[in-house]
């Protein structure tokens, strides 16, 4: 593989998103998260909750910080490096950024401030006001992003003038049903990551028999909030898959590493595709299975990969594992979420030191989880950037030098590396103290002393 | 005819959001490069709290002027981005860096050094580079087939070297005025100390950097845009000269209030200088607004964005500079 600007491009692109949507993953949930303990606090008045908030607040600016400066590389990334692409559908992607622009970069950016450093300017009302906007923000952030990307994946409600993609129908391109269901798949997707992390958190808390109180509120709700949220996910990427199944049958077939027409379909469990001899090493499998999962009836013919031309198939390997880790997570979270509601409802929750060891070890199975779903959807989408309409390959920015490329490239990995490690150790810090930490009790945010030490209001007397 | 009017409100609406993003950036900008001017902690306390409610909001309007651009004119987005690939990659290095700051230089001792330098020097790096970009957009960018046509150092020359230095500058003395406004004690007073400086470097940057229009960077753009200096441009350029002794003056006679707007004046004044030139090239000397233009359809749609979402966007800004409206307390240093 020779290096051109193109698969420069590429890895770059590869890169920085995933490094960027590790952030939005985890504060898309903690907005929403720090908005209800906010809540919480605001209407039971008990202190648990909002040294609970405080904490979490710092974590918060931690990671927003991170996910915001690596938003805006990502903002021009179309410009920089895809320019064809931005030229041909900026008529359509164009707007549906702008949207996110304007109705949540600036909401979140600008209430963010309030969140951190507002506490003890404003009245109570207000504070949870601006949580609010916050967690508004990173919602409606994620809806205009889904939009832009389902437009990619499966486009519609567009004719195309001179090569040019122009609007026709815009209810269409942001409200059509895959659109719908895939913005709802990351949104849940965001408030799992972050409801499995805070539950995680507190089950280190009670296994180092610190924060107790704290541990109880964080246990409870994480688990609980995960036990509600795993089976709708699970039903919502099973929509997903039948939206694959009907508009993106090549991708199908990669994901479920079938290389050959079939009737009926076999469900590859696990195996290892290769793609030089076009068969599945070490398969378990089971026939039929394949065709029920896609359409209900186990005998229906199934489309494999020899059915498209060359130039047209996806890579295999990729989406076929990404798919079955981000399942695998899926369950993980669903083994852990519904024994410890389990637990907690018998009582035992805090004694069974087995369950919460795996409850801290499943800290990052929701990262894992977003990362490979993205992959399967991007790269399974290959060779097509807009699905069947405009290549990959043809969209790259016609005067990108390779040199030019590769320092890109390299800058953005060694900058993120080094931001990527620190953020990762002060977020590390800060969990490792808790709610009681140094951190907590002395400074805030931006080195402000006062914001944490707010001493009328509801929120600082514990009326237990 | 729809489209000739659609296409040129968006032009004035986006010329707003780069105005807004210069005169709000800007000061935080210009405080992060005095930032690096002193190594004094009492001082960098206080600077870096009087921005930190505001810089992540401010910033933003960078977004939104990329977003809009893509938006309504995608040729423009596409050609500027590909044009200055490698100056945008230190813009964005520079933000990042500076961004992650705020958090982490409270969240380590050992290393707050370097995210102190990593505040200044991003800071003044994006400066820099957007004072560059407008250099070297008057003196013109190459296009074919609405891609950018040109190699990628194509922006490196004297006067858009002279201009990067004369916006970082220009930043600062947004940024001291600033810091006359919401500071007190030591650092009010060296910031004020700093305005008049600030301005003899603005306008000594401005002389050579009509010597190099003239002699080693005479480029067919730079005589375009000289020839396109008109009756608008000369008001807006004269409107800046005397916005900058005024605020000599203010700053000795202690007027603290009246330096921020007076430091805004000059760049909204600079500002219409320049636009004048350009007019109506959005890239110059190659695509018009109406080339650039995205269809009706697009610009239609966006409009709810232009027309109701921006004021109440503003709505809420400005609540949130009242809500930190005064002077930062000396207890909020760090
Ligand atoms: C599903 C969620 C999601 C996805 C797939 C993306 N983002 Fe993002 N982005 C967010 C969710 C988000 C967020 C939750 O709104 C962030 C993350 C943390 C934050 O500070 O805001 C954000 C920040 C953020 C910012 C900074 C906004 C600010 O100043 O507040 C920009 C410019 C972008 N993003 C742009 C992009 C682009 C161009 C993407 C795709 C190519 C992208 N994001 C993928
Ligand atoms: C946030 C989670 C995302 C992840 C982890 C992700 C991951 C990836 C990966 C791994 C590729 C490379 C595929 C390949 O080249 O084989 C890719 C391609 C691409 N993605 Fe995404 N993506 C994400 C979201 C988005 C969104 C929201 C958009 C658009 C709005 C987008 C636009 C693109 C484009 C334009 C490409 C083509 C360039 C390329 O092939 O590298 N992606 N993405
Ligand atoms: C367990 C059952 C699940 C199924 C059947 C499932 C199914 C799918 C499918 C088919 C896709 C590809 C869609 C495309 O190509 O556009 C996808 C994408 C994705 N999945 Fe899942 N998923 C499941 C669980 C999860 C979990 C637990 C998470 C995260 C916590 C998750 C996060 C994602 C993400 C972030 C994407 C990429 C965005 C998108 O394409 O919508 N999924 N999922």
């Amino acid at each position: 593989m020779a290096l051109d600007p193109l698969i420069l491009s590429r890895l770059q692109f590869a890169f920085v998103i995933s490094f960027h949507i590790i952030f939005p993953a985890f504060t898309i949930g903690l907005a929403a998260w720090l908005a209800t303990v906010e809540g919480l606090g605001f209407a039971t008045g008990r202190a648990v909750y909002r040294r609970i908030f405080d904490f979490w607040l710092r974590i918060f600016a931690v990671s927003f910080g991170l996910g915001v400066v690596s938003g805006i590389v990502m903002a021009f990334q179309f410009g920089t490096n895809w320019s064809v692409l931005a030229e041909r559908a900026g008529p359509i992607q164009g707007p549906l950024i702008g949207y996110e622009a304007f109705t949540a970069f600036l909401l979140e950016a600008t209430f963010f401030g309030v969140m951190l450093l507002g506490r003890d300017r404003v009245r109570p009302g207000v504070y949870l006001l601006a949580c609010c906007m916050v967690s508004l923000g990173t919602i409606l952030s994620s809806f205009w992003i889904l939009a832009n990307n389902t437009w990619m994946q499966v486009p519609i409600g567009h004719e195309v003038i001179d090569g040019r993609f122009i609007p026709t129908d815009w209810r269409e391109i942001v409200l059509g049903p895959v659109m719908l269901i895939r913005w709802l798949h990351m949104l849940l997707a965001a408030f799992l990551t972050t409801a499995i992390c805070v539950a995680a958190t507190g089950a280190w808390y009670v296994l180092r028999d610190i924060n107790r109180a704290e541990a109880r509120v964080m246990l409870t709700w994480g688990l609980g909030l995960a036990a509600a949220l795993i089976p709708v996910q699970m039903y919502l990427g099973h929509l997903n898959g039948l939206y694959v199944y009907e508009h993106q049958p090549a991708k199908f077939a990669a994901i479920e590493a079938r290389w050959k027409d079939e009737q009926p379909g076999t469900e590859v469990w696990l195996a290892w595709p290769d793609a030089a001899r076009q068969e599945n090493l070490l398969a378990i499998e089971t026939p039929g299975i394949g065709s029920f999962i896609a359409t209900g009836e186990w005998d229906a013919p199934m489309t494999g990969l020899e059915s498209f031309p060359e130039e047209d198939r996806p890579p295999v390997v990729i989406p076929f594992f990404g798919f079955r880790i981000m399942v695998g997570m899926g369950l993980v979270m669903l083994a852990v979420s519904w024994i410890g509601t389990l637990l907690r409802v018998t009582g035992r929750l805090e004694t069974s030191r087995w369950f919460l060891w795996a409850t801290f070890l499943a800290f990052p199975s929701g990262f894992i989880a977003v990362l490979t779903g993205w992959y399967t959807a991007e790269v399974g989408r290959q060779p097509w950037v807009i699905y069947g309409l405009l290549r990959t390959e043809d969209a790259v920015t016609p005067a990108l030098t390779t040199t030019d490329a590769l320092i890109s490239l390299v800058v953005f990995v060694l900058v993120y590396g080094m931001l990527g490690g620190f953020g990762v150790r002060y977020i590390y810090k800060l969990l490792r103290e808790g709610p009681s930490g140094p951190s907590g009790a002395a400074s805030g945010a931006y080195g402000s002393r006062r914001p944490f030490a707010r001493a009328d209001g509801p929120g600082v007397t514990d009326r237990r | 005819m729809e489209i000739f009017s659609l296409a040129h409100l968006w032009a004035g609406i986006i010329a707003i959001a780069i105005l807004v993003y210069v005169l709000l950036d800007g000061f935080d900008l210009g405080v992060g490069i005095l930032f690096g001017m002193t190594r004094d902690e009492a001082k960098r306390g206080p600077m870096m709290a009087a921005i930190a409610p505001f810089w992540d909001g401010n910033e933003t309007w960078l977004v939104v002027i990329g977003a809009s651009l893509f938006a309504a004119f995608p040729a423009v987005y596409a050609v500027f981005l590909s044009a200055f690939y490698l100056p945008v990659l230190l813009l964005l290095v520079g933000l990042i860096f500076r961004g992650v700051a705020f958090e982490f230089r409270y969240r380590s001792e050992r290393m707050r050094g370097v995210w102190d330098f990593g505040f200044a020097a991003g800071s003044t790096m994006a400066a820099f580079v957007q004072g560059a970009a407008v250099g070297a957009m008057m003196r013109g960018i190459p296009v074919e087939d609405g891609q950018f046509a040109g190699t990628s150092l194509e922006w490196l020359h004297p006067f858009p070297v002279l201009t990067g230095i004369g916006l970082v500058l220009g930043y600062a003395l947004l940024g001291a005025c600033w810091l006359v406004l919401k500071t007190e004690g030591a650092v009010a007073d060296w910031a004020r100390g700093m305005v008049f400086w600030l301005v003899i470097g603005v306008l000594a940057i401005v002389g050579p950097a009509i010597v190099a229009a003239l002699t080693v960077d005479m480029s067919p753009g730079l005589t375009q845009a000289a020839e396109r200096f008109g009756m608008l441009s000369s008001l807006g350029a004269a409107a800046g000269f005397y916005a900058l002794l005024l605020l000599v003056a203010c700053a000795r006679l202690r007027l603290d209030g009246a330096l921020y707007p007076l430091g805004a004046l000059f760049f909204a004044a600079t500002f219409v200088a320049l636009a004048g030139m350009m007019w109506p090239y959005m890239i110059p000397y190659t695509l018009t607004v109406q080339d650039a233009a995205a269809p009706e359809a697009s610009l239609r749609f966006m409009l709810f964005a232009g027309v109701v979402v921006l004021p109440v966007v503003a709505i809420y800004t400005i609540g949130v500079y009242w809500l930190f409206r005064g002077k930062v307390a000396s207890s909020e240093e760090p």
